[in-house]
């Protein structure tokens, strides 16, 4: 009976990652090209994409992620509720990674693009060879918080009717009567899987971790 | 005299916002010369360097490098900086890269040169700058004078038609403006063409064939060392270099 319950959570847990999988890596993409833009695009275009972040992040998620469910599964563009739900969860997200490798590109400094022109290589040579490999490492810490934050926010495509940990929680909760069981169960799934995601990147970090010590 | 022209410079303006940096400045560079720049701070001495090699753009003039027109339009600024060599205040080398890889990405990426071929030739240019044995160093763990000389060993290994230095040692502790001036002087005695900014009087005198002296975006007068050390023509100059042994003392020789 209780393992019934369980593994029943469990087979959920499975479509948290598969939608955080989705998400992270497309909120990476998106918030990765609007930093750049951000950083080395004319004006126009670095207004664009500050104003894409301060409507992005003044938003609670919840209504974002109603509203872009709305769009990406509407007439034109029909999307299951998975990949919607995955999609504007990555598009929340990306306002807050654009955020994130802003402050790194900027923490790297000006000087290192000026040096990196100065020997003939081009400002897309210089962003890809120079640039950001430092803002990547620089990222990695708060980039770990978002990574939980995106996460844990995976719950939201519960309002969806994705059948990922909460909903399934929630599910069991009603049937059987034991809410305290079915939403810490939930909450134990979540809380592993947060702490192990913080503790590769945390790893990562210290991986590529340059030398600062005299030898 | 005979020497073909590396750098002209011709008429160069350059204006941020309201501020005049420099104007309607001149300036020849010929073959195997190594000219200082001296001039108090604010004078528009790093602006124009940066121009030189069109890190900056010039609002007018012209600047030719080996008779060929780079201010022109639809010239390839990565191909001209390719040919001009900079070295910084502040050493700007690439701080994810180990002294031999910083030597090493402008012979990959931009030379395209394969891998091994690479490796030797930025091995050649740290020995040369004296500093084979640190290849694997990242730039943290070197002294400043060290990163310094593996700016210049990264900037000669791109077989630059000059080389432009703003200040190279002026971000340094005392004792170790020495060895990057030591590898300027060799340089020098090499031949290469050079066009150092600097306030190392000892160097300017020993090293130079000519000093430029600037001020306020002009050039009020240039010659060769003894002449402009010993005769200067200009008050404005004769103030400026007491002001400045005055600062920096009686300097070693390099
Ligand atoms: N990017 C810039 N924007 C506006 N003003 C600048 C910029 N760079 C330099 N300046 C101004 O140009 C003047 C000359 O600076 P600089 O070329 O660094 O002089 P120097 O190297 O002789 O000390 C200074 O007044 C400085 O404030
Ligand atoms: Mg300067």
């Amino acid at each position: 009976m209780l393992s019934n319950f369980l593994s029943y959570i469990v087979q959920g847990t499975g479509v948290t990652i598969a939608v955080t999988l989705i998400a992270l890596p497309f909120g990476l993409l998106i918030g990765l090209l609007l930093a750049l833009l951000y950083n080395y695009g004319n004006r126009w275009v670095a207004r664009s994409a500050g104003i894409y972040s301060l409507l992005m992040r003044g938003v609670p998620p919840i209504v974002l992620l109603f509203i872009l469910y709305f769009i990406l599964s509407g007439r034109l563009i029909n999307l299951s509720p998975f990949w919607a739900g995955s999609l504007s969860l990555g598009l929340v997200s990306s306002a807050y990674q654009m955020e994130i490798l802003r402050g790194a590109l900027a923490a790297v400094g000006a000087g290192q693009m000026t040096a990196a022109r100065a020997i003939g290589l081009t400002r897309l040579q210089a962003i890809r060879y120079v640039i950001l490999p430092q803002a990547i490492r620089l990222a990695i810490p708060p980039w770990s918080n978002e990574a939980s934050i995106v996460l844990k926010d995976s719950s939201l495509v519960y309002a969806l009717g994705v059948p990922e940990i909460l909903r399934r929680a929630q599910q069991l909760s009603a049937t059987t009567g034991q809410p305290f069981l079915a939403f810490g169960a939930a909450a134990l799934i979540y809380f592993c899987l947060v702490f192990l995601t913080n503790r590769a990147l945390d790893y990562l970090a210290e991986k590529t971790k340059l030398p600062t010590q005299p030898v | 005299m005979a020497s073909s022209l590396i750098l002209q410079a011709k008429n160069l303006t350059k204006i941020y916002g309201e501020n005049v940096i420099f104007r309607d400045i001149s300036l020849d560079v010929r073959k195997g010369e190594t000219i200082v720049i001296i001039g108090p701070s604010g004078t528009g001495k790093s602006t124009l360097l940066r121009c030189l090699n069109l890190l900056t753009r010039v609002n007018s003039g012209q600047i030719f490098l080996e008779g060929r027109e780079i201010t022109a339009p639809g010239t390839n600024e990565d191909q001209v900086r390719e040919q001009i060599g900079m070295v910084f205040q502040n050493f700007l080398l690439f701080n994810h890269l180990t002294a031999l890889e910083n030597v090493m990405l402008g012979l990959t990426k931009v030379k395209k040169l394969p891998k091994e071929q690479a490796r030797q030739k930025a091995m050649q240019e740290l020995s040369r700058v004296g500093l084979a044995d640190r290849a694997g160093h990242y730039p943290a763990q070197l002294s400043g004078g060290q990163q310094q000389r593996v700016a210049i060993a990264r900037a000669l290994a791109m077989d630059p038609k000059v080389m432009l230095f703003d200040e190279p040692t002026s971000a340094l502790d005392p004792e170790l403006i020495g060895e990057v001036l030591g590898v300027m002087a060799q340089l020098a005695r090499d031949n290469m063409t050079m066009l150092v900014v600097t306030h190392e009087m000892g160097f300017a005198r020993e090293v130079a064939d000519r000093i430029v002296f600037m001020e306020k975006g002009s050039i009020v007068e240039q010659g060769a060392p003894d002449d402009l050390f010993e005769r200067p023509q200009h008050a404005r100059t004769r103030e400026f270099l007491w002001k400045i042994t005055e600062l920096y003392g009686k300097k070693e020789k390099p």
